[in-house]
């Protein structure tokens, strides 16, 4: 039966039409493609990072970090709540998801139980004899370990845009960590120091009840705390230390706007509050004029100045050692905001654009040489019917593009690999096939008896063969990670594509020379 | 203009007289292997120990050790230098600092620092130990379910036997790759785990080819020897597997020798286990089937024509 059902061709004929129409676009450069319309095929393969160069920083967030601040407030509301209620307590503490402490006076266990529920929602409050235990909740700690990831992403994205990076991918990845991808970077360094900052910044007021000498030979004043400067060297070799209230005048958060400019020869940083701040600042600067009040990022004091005069228009400037870089840095950190946990990267690949432009180099070479000898050698071993199978395979070459093309795929060096591999592979199919017909001529058949009960008898070969590679592909797909996951891709891809060119396209091919060709002998 | 045949028609090998010693060779090669992966181990590359990965490219001829003498002043414990396909490039592998991943990317700096301004940073790579250890284990679990999914799917389509010789094949294929990793030296990262996977769906691609044939000579011949019938279905299917390793071959030899220097692990590897699996299909999948009592004749009634000379 060497009939051909008309869908089946029409089918054949509309597939290979749609993969040259949508593998296309690959012929021509970038710019002309922007022409085209959106209805159109106008997307090219997407190239991973390994091959148009970038960057690529796994980062994770410290969410613990966000638990642990949270329960260090919960300590100090707990304290102030039991103070004002003249209720003894000792051992008050973090322990574990929450904090404890034990209530001195067993009369006021009742009170100190109504304290304990209203303190925090999404806690939960166990006794134990007068020890009291305020745990987060598990889906509390879910919920703020989830705002935290959400609200990282949000801040990475904010600050790699100030940057100027073009088209950055910024995904969450599993529970707590974000996948940065910043085509085209060559040097990530400043990307990697700006996100590794979590640019915390306070206003606040430098104790003047003892040098910080002093402080730190015996103990801080308690509500004060000794932090080193950023960028000033004492005569020790050590950093400045001062001696800073722990009370914050205005949070960082305040901020609506930073700049880097220049005063007086020196790089500063302006900076303008929302009306919040405006007013704090303003109250805060009123009060304290004569007094040196601290600017502290990420518990380092950037500079302490000494208020002239009161500050009401709710802008300033920070005046510390910067260099234009440092200033335009710390401008971009202030604008974008803090994160709320510091960030780790946990991978890093980064590939220059001229190692990306000699692996695509180096792909299409081994790709074309692969394609030219396996044709040749196809040629001498099957004639007329391997020239046959070699049209399948770079049909099968476009089919895979157009795929690449339409899923929008990345395309990665282990990709070309997996395409190489299956130019190998793809043949295997109509190896098969032609091995059968050939057995089956020898068998005594004629030519279409030949050729009908090869292709039938090779089918359930060619499944069974194919779809245990798929497998590997698929698995390879699923916890494969990175540059793997673009191996799978195209191998997968290019699996399906050379069985339906091997099995539709060539057995078409084959049929209709045989039709007009009517032979006696198949020249196998 | 006459065709290469590459196995001449009617071709008769014993395949299955040199069972024995197929058999013996293959023990000694897997003992060896696993020999050597414990004694010796593997190369772990960066993505499974963790630690950081330079390619840089110099302007003129790279002077490895003057370079080499530079790097050993920033003490950064094992600093290993080699050059990589250009002399101009160099490749710089520097291992896992002690401390948590903010100890890794100082050293990525400590280096870039030493280096200079002129040379180009083709690649920096870096793996953290937390990422490190995950990758081993997502590795091997891609392993062990590729295997378990390709026996079960061969299960279902053939008789337990078929299952358990085209695993027993597969599992020879990776660890005799496994053991010329190790004894090579040759790097052991992701993309070799790749290339494990993909020798994984070649080799039993190449089993259940012959698979087939055995399965439907069972039908045909009822009465032939097993032995016979298993070199029939071996021969029958002879040209066909070297077909298609010598297509599979030219493609990844173009891989190997024109596809960059990144990849050429990844190559060598494919190469290797095209040979090994085309060899383990012949001498371990199909023997196998001798050992483990294969049903005969019995329930399934496939088409019966026997119009071709029985057996060798």
């Amino acid at each position: 039966m060497i009939y051909f059902a008309k869908w089946k061709i029409v089918l054949i004929a509309v597939v290979c039409a749609l993969g040259i129409v949508y593998a296309a676009p690959n012929a021509v450069d970038r710019g002309t493609l922007e022409g085209i319309p959106d209805g159109l095929p106008n997307k090219q393969i997407s190239l991973g990072l390994d091959l148009q160069g970038g960057s690529h920083l796994l980062l994770e967030v410290e969410v613990d970090a966000v638990i642990r601040e949270r329960l260090v407030a919960l300590v100090d509301a707990a304290r102030t709540e039991l103070r004002r209620s003249r209720i003894g307590y000792q051992g008050l503490g973090v322990q574990g998801q929450g904090i404890a402490f034990t209530v001195r006076d067993p009369g006021k266990l009742e009170e100190a139980r109504r304290i304990a529920r209203q303190l925090e929602t999404g806690t939960e409050v166990t006794v134990s004899g007068n020890r009291f235990a305020i745990t987060l909740i598990e889906q509390t700690v879910r919920d703020v370990k989830t705002s935290a990831v959400n609200q990282s992403i949000e801040i990475v994205r904010r600050r790699i845009d100030e940057t100027g990076v073009r088209e950055p991918a910024i995904q969450r990845q599993g529970a707590d960590r974000i996948l940065v991808q910043l085509p085209g970077v060559k040097d990530p360094e400043r990307i990697k120091r700006l996100l590794g900052k979590t640019a915390k910044m306070n206003f606040r007021l430098v104790d003047q009840s003892m040098s910080a000498e002093q402080a730190r030979r015996g103990r801080p004043p308690p509500g004060s705390e000794l932090l080193p400067a950023d960028n000033e060297i004492g005569p020790d070799g050590q950093p400045v230390q001062y001696l800073v209230r722990k009370r914050v005048m205005v949070s960082g958060d305040t901020l609506v706007d930073a700049q880097p400019t220049v005063q007086d020869a020196q790089p500063v940083v302006s900076f303008r509050f929302d009306a919040v701040g405006a007013r704090r600042f303003g109250d805060t600067t009123r009060r304290n004029v004569g007094r040196p009040f601290a600017i502290v990022l990420d518990g380092k004091v950037i500079s302490a100045p000494v208020i002239r005069e009161p500050i009401l228009g709710g802008s300033g400037i920070i005046s510390g050692n910067f260099t234009v870089q440092s200033a335009r840095d710390l401008a971009l950190l202030l604008r974008a905001g803090a994160l709320p946990a510091p960030l780790t990267v946990l991978e890093e690949r980064t590939v220059g654009p001229g190692m990306g432009a000699d692996s695509i180099r180096a792909g299409k070479i081994a790709s074309v040489l692969a394609i030219v000898l396996v044709i040749v050698f196809m040629a001498a071993v099957y004639g007329v019917f391997g020239l046959m199978a070699c049209i399948a395979l770079t049909l099968n070459m476009i089919l895979i593009g157009a795929a690449l093309s339409l899923l929008q795929a990345t395309l990665t060096l282990p990709g070309i690999a997996g395409i190489v591999l299956t130019i190998g592979m793809a043949v295997d199919a109509n190896v098969l096939i032609f091995e059968r017909i050939r057995e089956e001529q020898r068998n005594g058949r004629t030519p279409i008896s030949a050729i009908d009960a090869g292709y039938q008898r090779a089918l359930t070969t060619i499944i069974d063969a194919n779809l245990t590679t798929f497998i590997a592909a698929v698995l390879l797909f699923q916890f494969g990670s990175g540059p793997i996951k673009g191996f799978a891709v195209t191998l997968a891809i290019g699996l399906l594509t050379s069985m339906f060119t091997a099995i539709m396209v060539t057995r078409l091919m084959v049929v209709t020379w045989l039709r007009r060709r009517r032979p006696q002998v198949l020249p196998l | 203009m006459r065709l290469i045949r590459f196995v001449p028609t009617g071709t008769r090998i014993d395949f299955m007289r040199w069972r024995r010693m197929a058999g013996m060779a293959s023990a000694v090669l897997v003992t060896l292997s696993i020999v050597l992966f414990l004694g010796v181990g593997l190369n772990y590359g960066i993505d499974f120990r963790g630690g950081i990965l330079i390619e840089i490219r110099t302007e003129g001829p790279a002077d490895i050790g003057q370079l080499r003498s530079e790097l050993s002043t920033l003490d950064l414990g094992e600093v290993e230098l080699q050059e990589f396909g250009e002399p101009t490039d160099v490749l710089i592998r520097i291992e896992r600092q002690a401390g948590e991943e903010r100890e890794q990317l100082k050293a990525v700096e400590v280096v870039k620092e030493a280096l200079g301004p002129g040379v180009d940073y083709r690649r920096v790579e870096f793996v953290g130990p937390k990422v490190g250890a995950e990758l081993i284990e997502a590795g091997i679990t891609a392993v062990l379910l590729a295997l378990a999914a390709m026996l079960i799917y061969i299960w279902f389509r053939f008789e337990w036997q078929f299952g358990v010789g085209a695993v027993v094949a597969l599992m020879h294929d990776v660890i005799l790759t496994i053991g010329v990793f190790s004894l090579l030296g040759l790097e052991f990262n992701l993309s070799t785990v790749a290339a494990v996977l993909t020798i994984a769906g070649y080799s039993i691609n190449d089993t259940v080819v012959i698979y087939d044939r055995v399965r439907e000579n069972l039908r045909k011949y009822k009465t032939l020897p097993l032995d016979d019938l298993l070199n029939l279905s071996v021969n029958d299917t002879l040209s066909r597997t070297i077909l298609t390793s010598v297509t599979t071959l030219l493609a990844l030899l173009c891989l190997f020798f024109f596809g960059g220097q990144v990849i050429k692990g990844f190559s060598f590897a494919m190469i290797w286990g095209v040979i090994v699996g085309t060899y383990s299909s012949i001498w371990v999948a199909v023997p196998l089937l001798v050992y483990m009592k294969l049903k005969r004749g019995g329930l399934i009634v496939g088409e019966v024509d026997d119009d071709r000379p029985a057996g060798s």
